[in-house]
């Protein structure tokens, strides 16, 4: 993945601000990036602009070689489906899909026959087969996450965005889950973009990419 | 394949948690209120064709002074019709010493072709065939008034025939006077020999024909340009056109209550429908995320709303078939009419406008789920995708105006009707927004809980206005169907009181005035009031020569060749009302007063000057006002009044009505006996049958405000509903900041009762505003309001949303902020 001149700017009352100005990098597949940086120095939005979930001001996003950008958002979407996994910090489950609905949703969207198999197969994965049937409410913080990793790596990804994995966990649960996260990326080989407060979890990645109010500090 | 999979399993879990609910109930009852309507007026309107069958007794029925062309039935039966004839004809009737002016009717085998003639000759029964020949059957008022009885003989002409019947129901009877004189049916073969069939008898023949609808249509069409002047055409359709306007007029205004119910319904689905969208965004954002096209998204949610659609449209359809053979069976006069079963059409009717509904309320809502941006799984904090306010809105009024102009079956009411709709609307939506603005800027005045209740309020003024404008719209519908209603339906039906006259008395001449009123006065009978009535033919409007070639409507035709009954009169009858002009004072000339609907068929207008003929002789005189006239007060209305001294020289009859109670029939009988003469003319039978039409109605309105009521209800739950989340989060933060449960009690009862309350006080003014206007446009009724309906509108209100809105938040309060916190 290559970000190139990545710049955004939004329009705060009548005036223009920068999110992110002209961030540029690149990450090789197999690669972990950590990017760090305070709170409001643009790490969500350089996160939002990498899956294609957002279109920059200016800059371009190339994956495997395809400018995101250069598609419309069906193309984007298409593309997260083939090659991307993620989890979020509020975890992102479906409520009214139970354990194991949650994780056959990409699947099913991408139109898998053995969506179920292939679920179960990744529950499995996160020591979550006996809670498949329960809803996301009736699980902690932890096994939601777990839930989560498991939708983002069912699918076999290319690449896998996380967003602040571990922030509303707490530190033993959070550990756990990071274990979990990285052993399944070296398993699978998955990129790993990862958006964190955590400096040790940082230092656990390959590369780190620190961001200061829109700007690559480092 | 999987998709369709996805979307049902999604379906089924959201409907677990009660997403669906709102929506489905709304939509049923929607469906449920306009099939109920549809389906009734389609029975009534087909035993309305039934009874209109009865009337002429054939599908089509022409009437003339002279024996028909051989031609005209060769018409018909070559059409495969079935025809026959009968021959109605004034004969005295003898038995013993008395004799007795009757209707004698000849009738040929196979008589009548359609309805059933019902006779008692000592068991009641349909009759299976007609007299036999020396034999009659006759009504109950010829051998009550000859003293009769079945088995005895009479004499008719120069036979005598034995009177084997009673006539229990009589159908075929003749559309004026004459019908209400005593009647007998004989057998055609015995006509001849009777000796009255001779040149000059007054004879009217019939010619009855029956058979294929379209056929019948067609015989219609063919000989129209056929017919002579003193030959007439009816079919079912000129029969008791009184009956059959008063029901068009109230299967529109029920269509359009029923339509009420259905928009309600849709303002449920409305909210139903942003909740849903609301609840689903983070849900869609993650499937956009996961890889989902914006199609994908928009086809999961379309399955569910197209399953939905047709659950709905079947359990509404379902609802509607019960609750409209219920009112059936809770009227006796329908259950025992055994009224066919209804067609297919209305519940087709009703379906496609359910899923104009959810199309117009529920479609575009969640066409923005497919519009949600995946960043969103970031960023909760984004706003909701806006689909534009203009094709939502305008979608929906598009659904609105196209359901109002097919229910209310006239452009005209229709665009009335959703105009005043839209308009209350608005201003009761800016009318709440003003409000609650108001009331947050002046807010220091109030206690703490009042003043964050009034800034939450104004705050979401433009929901908050939504919801008021909806819960004013269930509350006046309420009011409607509880205070109004029971007002209008009183008023409605004391149009016809217990002694609303059922007689006419005509060709009373001018020296019987004093004897006929004694006669009423030492029966002790209320006197009538007689009116002079003067025959006279309309032969010019203006300068222009009129007669019937001179319009191409055949009721014109008809009103032009004829003569008319024409009155003077000082002052105007109470029970017509002038619609423009003015009625005559002391000083004037001669001057008419002309009905407005007659005034409209022959294109008079005030101002014209009209010229009549009156037995030779002619007048001219200039038309100075139009009246209103109510037909259905039973008393004796006149097309063309004129002032006295117009008229006053011609000759003329008198005729009045008055009402004769049932133990007091045989008056009527010695009215008849002592002024030979006079013709007394039995309205009891129409009375009846208004009087009931009105029953039926006011049962149905009940039963369709009853819907309209329910989905009033729904509105509310809905809007509890949609503000129930938000809610939810603001009292955990509140508690959170160290507000208690008694806090936040009061806030939100503070917040109810003002929504409650202002959606009440509309409500009010809503429903005087509906109830003036059925009064004045539908039921034509004067209209008095009560002022408690304003007390009791928001007292009422208040009350209601209060307890709902606490039913609904007493257990947000009490949950321990942490968990609703971290579930959001």
């Amino acid at each position: 993945m290559q970000a190139v001149g990545l710049t955004k700017q939004v329009l705060s009352g009548d005036q223009p601000l920068v999110i992110l100005h002209d961030v540029s990098f690149e990450v090789e597949t197999g690669e972990s990036l950590a990017i760090v940086g305070a709170s409001g120095s643009g790490k969500s939005t350089l996160l939002g602009l990498l899956a294609g979930l957002d279109v920059p001001t200016s800059g371009k996003v190339l994956l495997h070689g395809t400018d995101l950008f250069e598609m419309d958002e069906d193309g984007r979407a298409r593309l997260r489906g083939e090659l991307a996994g993620f989890v979020f910090q509020s975890f992102q489950l479906l409520p009214a899909l139970n354990a194991l609905e949650n994780v056959m949703l990409p699947l099913e969207l991408a139109g898998a026959k053995d969506a179920r198999r292939r679920a179960e197969i990744s529950l499995q994965q996160v020591g979550l087969s006996a809670r498949a049937h329960h809803l996301p409410k009736h699980l902690s913080g932890g096994e939601q996450q777990r839930v989560a990793l498991a939708r983002a790596f069912v699918t076999q990804p290319k690449i896998l965005f996380a967003d602040e994995p571990t922030g509303n966990l707490d530190a033993a649960t959070g550990s756990q889950v990071i274990e979990l996260m990285l052993e399944l990326n070296r398993v699978q080989g998955t990129t790993l973009i990862l958006v964190t407060h955590d400096e040790a979890l940082a230092r656990r990645c390959g590369k780190q990419l620190r961001l200061a109010a829109g700007r690559v500090a480092q | 394949m999987s998709l369709l999979r996805l979307s049902l399993n999604l379906l089924r879990r959201d409907w677990r948690a009660g997403e669906w609910r709102v929506l489905l109930l709304a939509l049923v009852l929607a469906v449920g209120s306009l099939a109920t309507v549809g389906l009734f007026a389609d029975r009534v309107r087909q035993a309305l064709q039934q009874q209109a069958q009865n009337l002429i007794g054939a599908d089509l029925r022409i009437t003339s002074t002279r024996p028909f062309p051989p031609e005209y039935r060769e018409m018909a039966q070559k059409r495969g019709l079935r025809v026959l004839e009968s021959r109605t004809f004034p004969s005295m009737v003898s038995h013993r010493d008395q004799v007795l002016l009757s209707e004698i009717q000849s009738v040929e085998p196979g008589y009548p072709l359609r309805g059933k003639i019902e006779i008692d000759d000592g068991t009641a029964h349909v009759a299976q065939a007609i007299p036999a020949r020396g034999t009659v059957w006759m009504d109950e008022r010829l051998l009550r008034r000859l003293d009769m009885k079945i088995g005895e003989e009479a004499g008719i002409g120069s036979l005598r025939f034995m009177v084997t019947a009673r006539i229990v129901k009589d159908i075929d009877q003749s559309i004026g006077f004459a019908s209400f004189a005593p009647r007998a049916l004989m057998n055609d073969a015995d006509l001849a020999s009777t000796g009255l069939l001779q040149e000059g008898s007054r004879i009217s023949y019939r010619l009855m024909i029956a058979g294929e609808a379209k056929q019948v249509i067609a015989l219609r069409a063919a000989l129209q340009d056929k017919l002579s002047g003193n030959e007439k055409m009816e079919d079912v359709r000129d029969a008791r056109p009184e009956i059959r306007t008063a029901l068009e007029r109230a299967e529109h205004f029920l269509g359009l209550a029923a339509l009420t119910a259905a928009i309600l319904a849709g303002a449920a689905m409305a909210l139903a429908a942003r909740r849903f969208v609301l609840r689903h965004l983070d849900g869609c954002a993650v499937m956009r995320c996961l890889g989902a096209q914006q199609g994908q998204v928009l086809w999961l949610f379309l399955y569910q709303f197209i399953l939905l659609g047709v659950v709905s449209v079947l359990l509404g359809g379902l609802m509607g078939y019960v609750t409209q053979a219920g009112l059936v069976e809770s009227i006796p006069s329908m259950r025992e009419a055994g009224l066919p079963q209804p067609g297919v059409l209305p519940l087709l009717k009703a379906a496609v406008s359910g899923f104009a509904l959810l199309l117009g309320f529920a479609f575009l809502p969640l066409l923005q789920l497919r519009k949600v941006s995946p960043l969103r799984v970031l960023r909760r904090e984004m706003d909701s995708p806006e689909a534009s306010g203009w094709l939502i809105y305008g979608l929906a009024l598009l659904v609105l105006a196209g359901l109002f102009l097919w229910h209310a079956g006239s452009l005209k009411l229709g665009l009335a009707v959703l105009g005043g709709l839209l308009a209350g609307l608005l201003v009761f939506g800016g009318l709440a927004w003003v409000l609650l603005h108001g009331l947050a800027r002046n807010a220091y005045f109030f206690q703490s809980h009042w003043r964050h209740a009034f800034n939450n309020l104004a705050r979401h003024g433009r929901s908050a206005a939504i919801q008021v404008v909806a819960l004013s719209l269930g509350g006046m519908a309420l009011l409607v169907l509880t205070m109004v209603r029971a007002d209008l339906m009183e008023s409605w039906q004391g149009k016809l009181p217990p002694d609303t006259p059922n007689r006419f008395v005509v060709n009373i001449q001018p020296d019987q005035i004093q004897p006929v009123q004694d006669f009423f006065v030492h029966r002790a009978l209320p006197i009538p009031e007689l009116q002079p009535m003067v025959r006279g033919r309309l032969i010019a409007i203006n300068d222009r020569t009129i007669n019937g070639n001179s319009y191409p409507d055949p009721r014109a035709q008809a009103l032009v060749d004829r003569e008319f009954n024409l009155s003077y009169m000082e002052r105007l009858p109470a029970w017509n009302e002038l619609v423009s002009g003015k009625w005559w004072t002391e000083r004037r000339n001669g001057q008419l007063s002309v009905e407005e609907g007659i005034a409209k068929t022959l294109g008079i207008r005030l101002g014209d000057m009209l010229t009549y003929d009156v037995a030779g002789s002619t007048f001219t005189a200039k038309v100075t006002s139009l009246r209103k006239v109510q037909w259905d007060s039973m008393k004796v209305n006149f097309f063309v009044i004129a002032t006295p001294e117009l008229l006053r020289d011609f000759s003329a009859s008198y005729l009045g009505s008055f009402y004769l109670p049932p133990d007091k029939v045989r008056a009527g009988d010695e009215l008849s006996r002592e002024f030979p003469n006079l013709l007394l003319v039995d309205t009891g039978a129409v009375i009846a049958q208004v009087r009931n039409i009105m029953d039926q109605i006011a049962q149905t309105v009940s039963a369709v405000f009853l819907f309209t009521l329910l989905s009033g209800l729904a509105v509310l739950y809905a809007a509890l509903l949609a503000t129930q989340d938000e809610r939810s989060h603001e009292a955990a933060i509140l508690r959170t900041l160290g507000a208690d449960s008694r806090y936040l009690r009061r806030l939100h009862l503070s917040e109810f009762a003002v929504l409650g309350g202002l959606s009440g006080l509309f409500a009010a003014a809503g429903a005087v505003l509906l109830g003036w206007v059925l009064a004045r446009f539908v039921l034509d009724i004067p209209y008095r309001t009560d002022v408690s309906i304003w007390f009791i509108g928001a007292g009422g209100g208040m009350a209601v949303v209060m307890l709902a809105g606490w039913l609904a938040t007493r257990r947000l309060v009490l949950r321990p902020p942490l968990r609703i916190l971290a579930a959001d």
